[in-house]
């Protein structure tokens, strides 16, 4: 008993180097909107006309309603943290819960949208895409390969938190052995952070 | 180390921040929409952008526990975000060059 009691105490781990592992990964997805967001300033810059045409299609309600979404569910991401670190392993398994559930919430109103978009024949390749001015063919490809891109982020987060909840539940994830959790909870945190540039972006030039 | 690493975790916040700093987006969110309506010409992108730094500044900080973290990693993140800004700056100051002429 006291020999296993001084093995479990030295069991190696670093959550700091974890934690660190997590920014260092962040860092690549930010190359990766980065030189997607270089890339819409560009062009942007160069056909301000069409893009503030192109973005007044775009349904500013439902981009307000999702971003809501995003934001609360960052919250509830952050507060099963703060749960599970005051040891109510029931409340986080809930936060987590609805976490997920908002964050499908989210695809599921960027279902509809892209879907109204796609019935009015405004999608890439479209030949009503095609007649239109280049800044609006432009505009259109940005959104659907930028919110495009988000969306699977979103999907690979409901993902992982189904996995951290599936953790909790058997107590890999505990009070004192949490960072797993808190992996998971930056990567969703950075989703948020794209979406929070992303939406004034394409939803609100005015 | 194991130690130590507990005792760093430990310093944490209280539900009641996360909640604010909730409060706080949701408000500068709103506050984005309004703004958007009305033309303040050159500007708007200047505002938008703006408001979207300072909520991700409350994220970083507050949800993903910068704030708390050692400084090793509130470097790192400035170095990342300086360089993105680096290339935004360079490629600028060439391509508004090249439109122009």
């Amino acid at each position: 008993m006291s020999v296993q009691h001084s093995a479990a105490a030295h069991i190696h781990r670093d959550d700091v180097a974890s934690r660190m592992g997590m920014w260092l990964f962040l860092f690549t997805e930010l190359l990766l909107f980065g030189g997607m967001f270089i890339l819409y300033s560009v062009y942007r810059f160069t056909h301000p006309e069409d893009f503030h045409l192109a973005a007044k299609e775009l349904n500013t309600v439902i981009g307000t309603f999702n971003t809501a979404i995003l934001l609360t569910s960052s919250l509830t991401m952050a507060l099963s943290i703060a749960a599970i670190q005051r040891k109510q392993k029931t409340l986080s398994i809930l936060f987590q819960l609805l976490t997920i559930i908002l964050a499908l919430g989210f695809m599921v109103n960027k279902y509809f949208e892209w879907g109204a978009k796609f019935h009015h024949g405004i999608y890439p390749g479209s030949d009503t895409l095609l007649s239109r001015p280049s800044g609006e063919i432009l505009f259109f490809g940005l959104y659907y390969v930028m919110t495009g891109l988000h969306g699977l982020h979103v999907i690979i987060g409901v993902v992982i938190i189904s996995f951290m909840t599936v953790f909790t539940i058997r107590d890999v994830i505990t009070h004192d052995n949490y960072v797993k959790l808190e992996s998971a909870g930056l990567y969703w945190h950075l989703v948020d952070i794209i979406w929070i540039f992303l939406f004034p972006l394409f939803y609100l030039i005015t | 180390m194991d130690n130590h690493t507990e005792i760093d975790t430990k310093h944490n916040h209280g539900y009641g921040v996360y909640i604010l700093v909730w409060l706080a987006l949701m408000a500068l969110t709103g506050i984005t929409v309004a703004v958007a309506g009305i033309n303040f010409g050159k500007i708007t992108v200047a505002t938008a952008l703006t408001i979207a730094s300072i909520k991700t500044y409350l994220v970083l900080t507050i949800f993903m526990h910068l704030r708390t973290e050692s400084k090793t990693f509130r470097v790192f993140v400035g170095v990342a975000l300086l360089f993105l800004i680096i290339s935004f700056i360079l490629l600028f100051t060439d391509y508004s060059f090249i439109v122009r002429n």
